[in-house]
């Protein structure tokens, strides 16, 4: 049975979120564009799960919305600073710094949304993974404390994605 | 009909918001002189400007009778791959070597963007002699 379902619903989430972006698309509520959502959640996963083997086995959705208002909050406070530098700090006072992040998560998918958050955060840009995926780099524009934000993003980000995806 | 007219200066007052962070973006591009500070200014300023704008145009639907939830969308989908195109910008301008050199990662080889097989043949036969 559980077989059946795994064989039939690959990607559960991705189901779910198919068919909703489906029934923004059109913009309207009606039952039959909700079943053809729910026909498409169904057959693209099922479709595409040959090319995208090993799914997270645990992800617990209920940690990661108070994760999501924490980024977004971050993303206010972030374009604010980020505004604030440009306009004020000149070049050649301008410090950006790369800093390295070691990494405790091992999923692809993890590491993925981990690079994202940061990329969308306070003044930082994930800009590439080493060569087996045991660190991240990271720039910032402008810090003069390198090692405090790297304990941030370890402390803010990473220890709340190791919850949601354990 | 004053809700109309509510949802009217909102709507100002978010474009208003969100064509400064768009302004303060295009300035922090012209201004900075570094690849990699340059990518800054846009990927962060412009989540908030453009969203600030997707904001006014739902408030000015939703007065006018017509709501819509496009826009929802649109921003949903910014936020999923701007990070990406900033990686790919970040990794050119690491490859090209425009931009100062990162410090090595301390617990494996080289950063992924540095790694060709050129590198592991001319290093591979010195990495095994101790």
């Amino acid at each position: 049975m559980r077989g059946l379902y795994r064989s039939l619903l690959p990607h559960p989430f991705l189901t779910i979120i198919l068919a909703l972006v489906w029934i923004l698309l059109q913009n309207e509520l009606t039952a039959g564009m909700a079943v053809f959502g729910l026909i498409l959640g169904i057959v693209i996963p099922w479709i595409t799960s040959i090319w995208w083997p090993g799914t997270p086995k645990a992800f617990r959705i209920h940690r990661m919305i108070p994760y999501t208002f924490i980024v977004l909050w971050d993303i206010i406070v972030a374009n604010i600073e980020v505004a604030w530098i440009v306009l004020t700090v000149p070049n050649a006072k301008l410090k950006p710094a790369w800093i390295v992040v070691p990494l405790e998560l091992r999923q692809p998918e993890a590491i993925t949304v981990l690079a994202g958050t940061i990329t969308l955060t306070p003044g930082t840009v994930s800009a590439d993974l080493s060569d087996e995926g045991h660190s991240l780099l990271v720039h910032v524009l402008h810090t003069d404390d390198p090692d405090s934000v790297r304990d941030d993003i370890k402390t803010r980000y990473e220890r709340r994605l190791l919850e949601i995806f354990s | 009909m004053t809700l109309q007219i509510v949802a009217t200066y909102a709507a100002a007052v978010c474009l208003l918001i969100g064509s400064a962070f768009v302004l303060i973006g295009v300035i922090g591009l012209l201004k900075f002189n570094d690849p990699m500070t340059r990518l800054h200014a846009p990927t962060k300023v412009g989540t908030i400007g453009i969203g600030m704008l997707l904001l006014a145009a739902m408030l000015v639907a939703a007065a006018e009778g017509d709501p819509s939830a496009h826009e929802l969308l649109i921003m949903a989908f910014l936020f999923a791959t701007a990070p990406v195109s900033a990686h790919f910008i970040a990794k050119v301008a690491i490859h090209q070597q425009s931009c100062e050199a990162p410090p090595p990662p301390p617990r494996d080889d080289t950063w992924s963007t540095l790694n060709s097989p050129d590198r592991k043949m001319a290093e591979g036969p010195a990495s095994g002699a101790p």
